[in-house]
């Protein structure tokens, strides 16, 4: 074997996959271009920086969770539980505000994350350990820390309003940073954060492994089960402060909050190009993604098409993005092969 | 396959065994329990979810599962309540709605046997896009002025007794259903298809069209059951049966169903649907809301894969103990 050949053929199948998962993330802009442009045209207002501004604070919330989904994604699993998690924390976080006035923003602010946390580490702890497949896991989880959220409504008050919390905690939803709402600063940050960690760690590595190829990484060591359980506990940990900021932005909060947020999320992360089998995508995508269902969302208002069609076209966006991800993959797969027989 | 019996048999027996437990409890809870009103309300409750079960427990053998059977269900329901409001022809409503399954677990099956995508993630899909096309059907209006043919039989029992008809329907499709799959040549090809798919394939069996029947009657048979559903309620509105996917997925797999496909009963399945239908009413009874009895259904649901796991964990840990104090040697 020419050593020489091979190595370059190598090369340039490595060269072809980046050249391809770059491709899904250009694809992604090239969608929300065409949307931008096509609803554009016909109502100019949509293409004003206040409407922009507007997609981004609507979906920076989703934005933090999908982050979380995602790196759940990626070892081969699902968190279906992400709208019940971020319902009891947004929930408890308002109703501590309401009860303890006096009390430090932050320390609000940390009991949401930590409750969140606490929840993540449950479903951690029934999927790597327990070995309960994640959709039945996050299914029974979904349902459960939901009834909670009713069981704890039901003991203490029915809703949390505007007037009942510090208008400090509420500010955190409307205050700006040269310019930008918080909001949107805080998911991007923590996509910048999440993002260069999983891209350039160790920790990040061994998480595609592990989706990739749960079998292999076992055999070269990865302790799977810690990842997978780091991966839920990251997810809830997310999801706690995505509530507390949920509470924020919302203001009126009873026991219903967030209910169907999975929906919504696991559009984003399947749009945004992050593999449901695991072991490929980036948060830059699932970001991509949340962006290109809030636009769309925008746009159904802007051309005052009826709400009713948004679940529609979120199960049809999830199929199609599945769908074209599955011919991408063949494609890829057929053009290395052949390219295999050539070399 | 004859080490798994034994533990196949000691799980009915549970399940047994909890049904017993579950009607002395309903009975503590409530003077009502026992009686037949409470039977017929009982069982009336459960039927759209158990007849959906009894699909549900073949694709679930066969290692796929279908999350979108409550949003078909729904969309049926919308489907006959629009057209029975439009046309004011009973038979030709019910008759697209069964339709509207057929076409919607047809896309379900192709989807996932065609092109090859993963069942889950494509249900979570169609799940959204019926349940959405229910909304976009009848907004946020309800159809309810039904014929009382109809009602009567929605709402109504076997003369005689305290039975409702979904339950005759039910018992129908039970023993066709367990014919099929216990006693067939296509069952034991359903198995063989959730333990090893390639095995199975190679031996003969068309893999592709045995699923994509199975989604095609799993589509069938949910909107059957939202024609059932909208026939007890009197009502048909976009949100019928939201949610009601945990129960059947719960209930396949309280009854020793496995996951991961390959192994389960449906003796089991039909123990876990009255056990479950028993739980639910036993709650309603003693006044708790809805939300909080699928609380309960959610941690069943996840001690029902839980409970074996733990269970085999100690087994093996036991096994291994008696082994290693058997062999002094090995130290």
């Amino acid at each position: 074997m020419d050593h020489a050949r091979t190595d370059s053929s190598q090369l340039n199948q490595a060269r072809l996959l980046g050249i391809v998962s770059r491709v899904r993330e250009l694809g992604l802009l090239v969608v929300l271009l065409l949307i931008i442009v096509l609803v554009g045209i016909q109502v100019p207002r949509f293409l004003s920086i206040d409407n922009f501004e507007q997609i981004l604070l609507s979906i920076a919330i989703l934005a933090i969770v999908a982050v979380g989904e995602t790196l759940v994604v990626l070892t081969r699993n699902v968190d279906l539980s992400v709208g019940s998690m971020v319902g009891v924390t947004a929930f408890v976080t308002a109703y501590f505000f309401k009860e303890l006035p006096g009390i430090n923003l932050l320390l609000g602010i940390l009991l949401g994350c930590a409750l969140g946390l606490i929840l993540g580490i449950v479903n951690g702890l029934i999927v790597s350990y327990g070995r309960v497949p994640a959709i039945v896991a996050t299914l029974g989880t979904l349902y459960v820390y939901r009834g909670l959220v009713f069981i704890t409504a039901a003991n203490t008050t029915s809703q949390v309003n505007a007037f009942d919390v510090p208008t400090s905690y509420l500010a955190l939803a409307t205050t700006q940073i040269l310019g930008i709402p918080a909001l949107i600063l805080i998911a991007a940050v923590i996509a910048v954060i999440v993002g260069y960690f999983l891209h350039a760690s160790h920790f990040g590595r061994q998480l595609y492994a592990v989706g990739s190829n749960p079998e292999a990484a076992t055999v070269i060591g990865i302790r799977r089960d810690r990842l997978v359980f780091a991966a839920f506990s990251a997810s809830g940990l997310l999801c706690g402060l995505a509530g507390v900021l949920w509470g924020a932005r919302y203001a009126t909060v009873d026991a219903t909050n967030a209910t169907g947020l999975e929906l919504q999320v696991i559009a984003a992360v399947v749009v945004g190009g992050v593999n449901i089998f695991g072991g490929s995508g980036t948060i830059l995508g699932a970001v991509l993604g949340a962006i290109v269902l809030g636009t769309l969302q925008n746009a159904l208002n802007i051309l005052n098409i009826s709400q009713f069609w948004l679940q529609a076209i979120y199960g049809a966006a999830i199929i199609l993005a599945v769908v074209l991800d599955a011919f991408i993959t063949r494609w890829l797969q057929r053009t290395l092969a052949s390219r295999r027989k050539k070399a | 396959m004859k080490r798994l019996r034994p533990l196949l048999i000691s799980w009915e027996a549970l399940l047994v065994v909890l049904l017993l437990i579950s009607i002395v409890i309903g009975s503590a809870l409530s003077p009502y329990f026992l009686s037949g009103f409470n039977f017929d309300e009982l069982t009336s409750n459960i039927m759209e979810i158990a007849i959906m079960a009894l699909p549900m427990t073949l694709i679930i053998i066969v290692g796929e599962i279908d999350l979108s059977v409550a949003s078909v269900l729904g969309l049926a329901s919308v489907v006959l309540g629009y057209l029975w409001e439009g046309q004011h022809i009973l038979w030709l409503a019910i008759g697209v709605a069964l339709l509207v399954g057929l076409v919607a677990g047809f896309l379900n099956g192709v989807l996932v046997t065609k092109l090859a995508l993963p069942s889950l993630v494509i249900t979570i899909g169609t799940l959204a896009l019926y349940r959405g096309l229910a909304y976009v059907v009848l907004g946020d209006q309800a159809v309810s002025d039904f014929p009382s043919s109809f009602t009567t039989f929605g709402f109504g029992t076997i003369p005689g007794t305290e039975i409702p008809w979904s339950a005759l329907i039910f018992a129908i499709l039970v023993v066709i259903f367990v014919v099929v799959l216990h006693f067939s040549r296509l069952g034991r090809q359903l198995y063989a298809m959730g333990n090893n798919k390639e095995a199975a394939r190679f031996s003969g069996i068309n893999v592709s069209l045995v699923k994509l029947i199975l989604f095609i009657l799993s589509g069938v048979i949910a909107a059957l059951a939202g024609v059932i559903f909208t026939a007890r309620l009197s009502s048909a509105r976009p949100d019928n049966a939201l949610g009601f996917e945990l129960t059947v997925v719960t209930v396949v797999l309280l009854g020793g169903v496995n996951i991961f496909g390959g192994r389960g009963s449906l003796l089991g399945v039909v123990l876990a649907i009255f056990i479950v239908a028993i739980l639910q009413n036993a709650l309603s009874l003693v006044n708790i809301s809805g939300d909080i009895q699928s609380l309960a259904i959610g941690l069943l649901l996840i001690l029902s894969v839980l409970g074996p796991n733990i269970a085999r964990r100690i087994q093996v840990a036991i096994t291994r103990r008696r082994l290693v104090a058997g062999n002094p040697q090995r130290t």
